[in-house]
């Protein structure tokens, strides 16, 4: 079968005859009646959009923060520079206990 | 576009009420949109001015446009759907969407060529939104489909295009294809319109549109051989 030929002729039909432009009956006013109805404001929905539109940023931040802490935990000179750093964070409080007592 | 002229004269005899008498064309502004602000041979009021006035407040001023420009949009509109019920859905969001950003149009063209954007760009929002529902088989054409594609696998001479077979066949077709596919060769192929056009009317660039258009046509002609198979012809 001529494909080409079958495209060429059934574009031809689809040109020939095109849609109708009729109107419904007072298809204007049924506008015009939506147009004239109160919006309600639908708080949960707005609610909904905002953190949808949050929700690429953080997950954004939390994988630059992410790659960040991985990165700069990976220097073979100090393996546990981190870990060290905020176990002496936590006891530093407790390192003079003893002398108090 | 070039039959924004025609169509505005010929919606305008459709929609004679009252007196008969025709105004003549008030001046024109200095900025050359002249559909903006042209009158009717019905002597209602000038687009501008009906803009103008919905923008002041009078959502009434709206009415006289909607009633002016909704045949173009329902003829439109029935390119990308086939249920009235939808055909009335994709009418309704365009007046809508045209309400409420009326605000935006700036009057450098006709505001007809304005909203032929918006409904150009719903119907694409209607058909990205429905493309989940397209099948991929041919098994519902019906049989005076069926017949006429037996008749052009026969004989391409004997298989008229002005069968109404043919028409339903093509849109079946079209249906198939991809919501940007449909719609370049709908602008392009049934409407006739230049890339430049199709390119204002979408927003795509016309090197984008080039692209899209060739890319439609072997997505149709891919849909063909599909067709071919599944009929065994």
């Amino acid at each position: 079968m001529n494909l080409t030929e079958l495209q060429r002729r059934l574009l031809a039909a689809a040109r020939a005859h095109p849609p109708p432009d009729t109107v419904p009956y007072a298809f204007e006013k049924r506008i015009m009646a939506r147009l004239a109805e109160t919006p309600v404001v639908d708080a949960w929905a707005l609610w909904n959009r905002v953190l949808w539109r949050a929700a690429a940023p953080c997950v954004a931040l939390c994988l630059t923060v992410s790659a960040w802490t991985y990165f700069a935990g990976t220097d073979p000179a100090s393996p546990d520079v981190l870990a060290e750093d905020l176990e002496s964070a936590v006891l530093a409080p407790f390192d003079n206990l003893g002398d108090s007592w | 576009m070039e039959d924004a002229g025609q169509n505005e004269g010929s919606t305008g005899a459709q929609r004679v009420k009252g007196s008969a008498v025709t105004r003549e064309r008030e001046g024109l502004p200095a900025s050359g949109a002249p559909s903006a602000m042209a009158e009717g041979a019905t002597g209602e009021r000038p687009d501008g001015e009906l803009i103008a006035g919905v923008l002041a407040g009078d959502t009434a001023s709206f009415e006289p446009l909607v009633r002016k420009y909704q045949p173009r949009v329902f003829a439109t509109a029935r390119r990308y759907a086939r249920r009235e019920s939808e055909v009335e859905d994709i009418v309704q969001e365009v007046f809508l969407k045209a309400f409420r950003k009326l605000s935006g149009y700036r009057g450098d063209a006709p505001f007809e060529h304005w909203l032929m954007r918006l409904t150009v760009r719903t119907c694409y929002d209607f058909l990205r939104s429905h493309q989940r529902n397209r099948e991929f088989s041919f098994t519902d054409l019906s049989e005076a489909e069926t017949h006429w594609l037996d008749r052009f696998a026969a004989s391409p001479a004997e298989a008229s295009e002005t069968a109404a077979a043919a028409r339903e066949l093509v849109a079946h077709v079209l249906e198939k294809l991809s919501p940007a596919a449909r719609l370049v060769l709908t602008l392009l192929e049934l409407e006739d319109r230049s890339v430049k056009e199709i390119a204002a009317l979408t927003g795509w660039s016309p090197t984008l549109v080039k692209v899209r258009a060739f890319r439609a046509r072997a997505e149709m002609r891919k849909c063909l051989e599909r067709l071919a198979r599944e009929k065994k012809l």
